[in-house]
This record gives structure tokens, sequence and C-alpha cells, in this order.
């Protein structure tokens, strides 16, 4: 086939206009960067649609994106802190927690919406050609809004506990942009594994689970001992919280070994979930 | 411009539009484990298969074929949705594709943020759409709900609405699949009317249809796809008349009826009688799924004010069991300009008085058309269903007034 391929190709190469080639997937994947730029109107309408629709027929809206990790931050405060008294190095509990929970919930989220994006848009992707990569990037992304109304409940927080920021405050852009590339990552493999194995969507909400006991969020990571950091780092939600905590509070000192293994591991899991997304994108609207 | 050579796609058969669960998988591989070498070889279904060809720019294309022949597969290759199995396709010039009316669409959004969504989904940025707004708004006639969310819209709302933001899409490949039928009766005129005005702006179209009087209108050019290949590629009216004439009798094997009435034509093919007064002939054909004893065929032709102008019946029929043709000779067909119905029953095993039963009967399409010129009296009133020429001679009298006096 190929072979015939070959020699007919070059009817239109003559043309001034560039030609856009179809053909059987190859076996490599190629990253299609240039081709989502020239979507970016479209990635903006999926996010926008996305936030638009999150809060419909609510009656309190947004408020919510404040109340739950206000709520859970009280929640934690009274059992993690008051009974079983883990301590939270000299923070305020309402401090210590809310800034663990503000890039947890907004990671939690942003996973699960990213996980489900495939499977609940497979009605357009059956019907027209995008970027399918625009999918979980948008669910990652309009995440951002809710996290932006949660931070402002944390401003009041510092307001009321006189907390004052330090120049460490200017490192959160990069945690942050860590926690949106894990929530990234982690999401393209697992909306991927859902559009073929809806079992996914059952694993999902242990796994969220899971990881939140496997991370920094109810407890300081200053109790597991330093000689296992370096491994606790492997799971790179360690950095983004500890990062959080130490930039936003101001207390304790870097995240270091933990920060390096977190970013190592956050290219791996993304590179390789690019890599999975785009094989899985040349079969998706055959099996979604 | 569109190349396509050689493309196909192949599906697992059971695949298309099933989702594994990982216990299917697991299950195998634990009652299985040993048998992966030996794979079973799956079952294959080739929705399209080795089919190429050539689109020019500006061209418009319809796509013709049963069900399930592949048209939609084609058009989902040629939009990237699906990726082909071999062949390849070159497309140049900017590609937008309609498969589906209201792709994109949700129903908690208000009119208005859907058409913008609606309209990115389908390809366009949002200066086009800022530019063609109130167009659109303007073709789906829904000025008075645009802050209204699409779910308390009635379903011919939205697909107006859906309809008016695809039909103004301007890429310069459009792929359109059978989406033209939806609304009442007058937004789908609408809907054509604005295709037309589309085609006829010099874009390149490929459009999948059923609608046969669709196609007539809106191409130049039709391919015909049968069990996922190209049966006949050529000009409009004559893929059309074989695809029709094909499905015709397909239809009539289906059907459970003895004997099926497929077409009729004069003797030059056509039913546009141009000279009633030397001996016309009328073709009938039809299938018969079983033969036909001692049957009665019976003819009438019937103006439009459901006159029978004349009748002629036939007994003692035996038509052999498939096609038949049966040929009317007249002598003449003297009628005035105009359409007529042929009205024709078979019966079988006798005529209707004498206990046959009947098997068929058909109000002939298309209507006979007479177009001779008129030649009885120039007003309606007087002019009669005939149309056969006379001719008025005055003639000097030989007999005298004298004569006649004197027979008294």
């Amino acid at each position: 086939m190929s072979a015939t391929a070959a020699t007919e190709t070059s009817t239109l190469a003559t043309a001034t206009k560039p030609v856009l080639r179809i053909a059987p997937p190859a076996g490599w994947c190629e990253i299609p960067l240039g081709e989502l730029w020239s979507y970016r109107e479209l990635l903006y309408f999926m996010v926008w649609r996305d936030i638009k629709i999150r809060y419909k027929q609510t009656v309190i809206g947004a408020a919510w994106a404040v109340l739950q990790p206000l709520m859970t931050m009280i929640i934690f405060s009274l059992v993690f802190g008051k009974l079983a008294h883990i301590p939270s190095e000299g923070m305020p509990y309402a401090i210590f927690y809310y800034s663990a929970l503000l890039p947890w919930m907004y990671f939690a989220s942003a996973l699960q919406n990213a996980t489900n994006t495939i499977v609940e848009n497979q009605r357009v992707i059956t019907k027209v050609y995008f970027p399918r990569l625009a999918l979980p990037l948008a669910a990652v992304l309009a995440g951002l809004v809710d996290f932006g109304i949660s931070f402002l409940m944390f401003v009041v927080l510092m307001l009321y506990y006189r907390i004052h920021p330090t120049v460490a405050i200017l490192w959160l852009p990069a945690f942050l942009l860590l926690a949106v590339l894990t929530a990234l990552g982690v999401g393209l493999w697992l909306s991927a594994l859902n559009a073929i194995y809806r079992d996914v969507r059952y694993v999902l909400p242990f796994l969220v689970q899971f990881w939140m006991f496997a991370s920094p969020v109810a407890y300081p990571a200053s109790l597991v001992p330093v000689k296992w950091r370096w491994l606790y780092g492997l799971n790179p939600m360690a950095g983004v919280i500890e990062g959080f905590r130490w930039s936003l509070a101001g207390h304790g000192e870097p995240p270091g070994r933990i920060l390096i293994a977190s970013v190592g591991v956050v290219i791996l899991i993304l590179l390789g979930g690019v890599a999975y997304f785009q094989r899985m994108e040349t079969t998706v609207a055959d099996v979604v | 411009m569109i190349h396509v050579a050689g493309l196909g796609k192949r599906y697992r058969v059971g695949e298309r539009e099933r989702y594994f669960a990982l216990r299917d998988v697991l299950s195998r591989a634990i009652t299985a484990p040993f048998q992966r070498s030996e794979r079973r070889e799956p079952d294959y279904l080739w929705a399209i298969r080795d089919v190429s060809f050539d689109i020019r720019e500006g061209e418009v294309v319809g796509l013709i074929g049963r069900n399930g022949s592949g048209k939609t597969t084609l058009l989902k290759l040629l939009s990237r949705i699906t990726r082909p199995t071999t062949g390849f396709a070159e497309i140049q010039g900017r590609v937008g594709s309609l498969l589906e009316v209201g792709t994109g669409f949700h129903p908690e959004l208000t009119g208005r943020e859907n058409i913008y969504l609606s309209g990115a989904v389908l390809g366009m940025n949002k200066r086009d759409i800022d530019r063609k707004f109130d167009e659109i708004v303007a073709f789906a006639e829904v000025a008075r709900f645009l802050d209204t969310p699409l779910k308390h819209f009635s379903t011919g709302m939205q697909m107006r609405l859906a309809f008016a933001v695809a039909a103004h899409l301007e890429p310069e490949i459009l792929l359109v699949d059978e989406v033209l039928a939806v609304g009442d009766l007058e937004f789908q005129k609408k809907c054509l009317g604005k295709m037309q005005e589309v085609s006829k702006s010099g874009r390149t179209i490929v459009f999948v249809s059923h609608q046969m009087n669709q196609i007539r209108r809106l191409c130049e050019r039709v391919m015909w796809i049968n069990a996922g290949q190209i049966r006949q590629s050529g000009p409009t009216g004559e893929i059309i008349a074989a695809y029709e004439a094909a499905s015709l009798q397909q239809d009539s094997h289906e059907s459970l009826q003895q004997a099926c009435f497929s077409r009729w034509s004069l003797g030059d093919g056509s039913n546009l009688l141009r000279d009633g007064l030397s001996e016309v002939s009328l073709h009938f054909y039809l299938q018969l799924s079983a033969a036909v004893r001692q049957g009665h065929f019976g003819i009438a032709i019937i103006d439009n004010d459901n006159l029978v102008l004349i009748g002629w019946g036939f007994d003692n029929l035996d038509l052999g069991q498939g096609a038949q043709e049966l040929v009317l000779r007249i002598p003449a067909l003297p009628l005035r300009p105009g359409a007529y119905t042929l009205m024709c029953s078979l019966f079988d095993g006798g005529n209707n008085l004498t206990g046959g039963e009947l098997v068929e009967q058909w109000h002939a399409v298309p209507p006979l058309i007479v177009d001779t010129p008129p030649l009885s009296h120039p007003q309606d009133r007087w002019a009669g269903v005939l149309n056969i020429p006379a001719d008025l001679q005055v003639c000097p009298s030989t007999v005298t007034a004298g004569d006649v006096s004197g027979q008294e």
C-alpha cells in the first residue's frame, strides 16, 4: 500500500496553499504544539464553556469554590489538629490546612474533569475534528478560576491571622504551574484510558483519596523521615503542597529535595501522557 | 482541491461504538493466559475500501448510496475525525465539516453563548462569529430567545439555530452529511437556498444526501458509494438515474408484493409527448416476484379534473416471474397540452369482474406531459379534451337558392 501511495503523492505538490495529508497513523507520536496553537480560540471557548456551565442552576454558584476548601479546612483543623494533635509547623491550623487545600482541591477537581472530558465530549469528538489535546487542557485550565476564587478566601484568612507574605510568595506561580502540569499529565493518561476502559471512572475517587493521604495535605511533610523525602517527592503533589505552604506562609525552608524529584516526575508523566494520548487520539472516534 | 488515493478504513466488527471493561481484558488473561499467541483472527469490516478520486476546487460533489454504504465514513476520513487504515488523502484549503446539526451545543447555555460555542467548535474564530452574529440570528429567527438557555428552546428552534451557525461557516472546503432534513418545509427550503448560495460562491462542497432532488439542485457531479467502494461516478443526472433504477429494483425484490411497476416511458425514454397524431408507444416496466396467469392489465389516462379520458383493458395475460415490459401502442393520442396521470392496474387470475385479484395499482410517476401545439378552440371553455386538427373549407355552393326553393 505504502509503495503505491508514495508514487502517487505529489499531484498537489506544486500548489501554493498548504496541503493537509491524511494518512494512517504512523508508529510514533508527534506533539502537535503548532496545531494546538492554531486552535487556541477553540481552547479559549472550551475553558469559557466549562466555567460557564459549572455553576449553572446552583443557588450559591461560585461560592462553592470557597465553601468546599473552607469546610474541609475546618474539619481537618478539628480532627487532625485538635483531636490528633498533628503538628502544623507553628502555623495556625486554618492557614496550615487551607494553604494545602488550595492546590489539592484544584488538583483533585482538575484531574477529575480532565479524566472525564473525552467521554463527556464523545458526541463532539465523533462529529468534528480538532486536536483532542484541547479537551483535557481546557478542563485543567478551567479549574484555575475556582482556584482564584478560593485564593481570595485565603487572602482573607491571611489578613485575619495577620500573616505577612514574604518574598517567597513570588515562587507561588511556579508551584501553581507544577500543580497544573501534574493534573494535565495524569489527566492525559486517565482520560485516554477512560475512553477505552470505563473502569477508570470508578477507580478515580479512590485514587484521589489515596493520593491525598500520600500528600502532605493533612500533615506536614516534615513528619516523613529525611532519608525517605526523595521517595516521597516522587509524588509531585508533595512538592507542590510543600511549596505552597512555604511560599504563602513563609514558614520553614524551601522544599528542595522533594521539589527536584517532583519536577522530574512531572516531566516524565507529562511526556508519557502526551504520547499515550496522541496514540489514543488516532482511534478515539472509533472507540469512545 | 481533494486528492484521494487508495483510501480504506477498516473496523474490527464490534469495536465501533463499544468500549471495553477492564474486567474483560483481565478475565481473558486469566481464563486463557497461554492463548495469546494463537490470536483468533478478528472479524473485520471495511467501511471504505480502496477509494480513489479527485475533486477540483469549486466543485460541488454529491455522495449517494444506501444506508451503511460508507458515505459518512468517507466524510469522517476527509474531516480527520477518524484516521484511515490504508491509502491517503490530500486536501488543500481549510476544511469545515458539518456531520451533525448542533455539534457542540450545550443545553445550559443561552442561544447567544451557543452560537459562539458551536461556531468555535465548527472552526470559526471569534471575529468571524462577531461579524456574522446578526446574520445567524436573523437566519435562525430566534432573536427573541437569544438570552434564554437552549434547553428551553423547542426542537425546531434548536435545529434552526444549529443550521444557521453551520450555514455561516466559510471554509474553502465544506463536507456536509445529511443535515438539510431539519425543521419544517419552509425552513428546509431556506436551508437548501443557503446551500445553493454557498455552492455558487465557488467553494468546494462534498454533500451527502438521500434526497435526490437536493442532489440534483446542488451538485454537478455525483459519486455513488456502494459497500465501501465507488460504484459509479459522473454527471449528476446520469448517476442518479442509474442509482434510482438499481434501488427500485432492489426495493421491489424486497417487497412482499407480487408485482410492482418500477417506471414507465414513451418510446423515446421520456415522459414528454410532442406529437399526438402519430403512433405513440407507452412502455411500462414491472417486477414480478411470482408469475401472473390469466391476468388483466388496465390503463387509464386521467386529466387534472380526475376525468377519465380513455381507458383500455387487456385480458388473458400470462406474465412470467422477473422483469417484464408492457408496451402499449396507440395509433394517436390527440390530447390537449397539459399533464396527465396514467393509472395502471394489474390483476391475477381474471379481471375485476371475473374474480381476479388486484396485485398492483400504480399512479404512474412522472405524469405524462403533452407538449403539442393546441389545435382546438382558442377559448378554454370550448377547447374540450381532444387535440385533433380540423380543417375548414369554404365551398362555393353549387346548389343555388333557386334549387332550394325548387325543392319546395
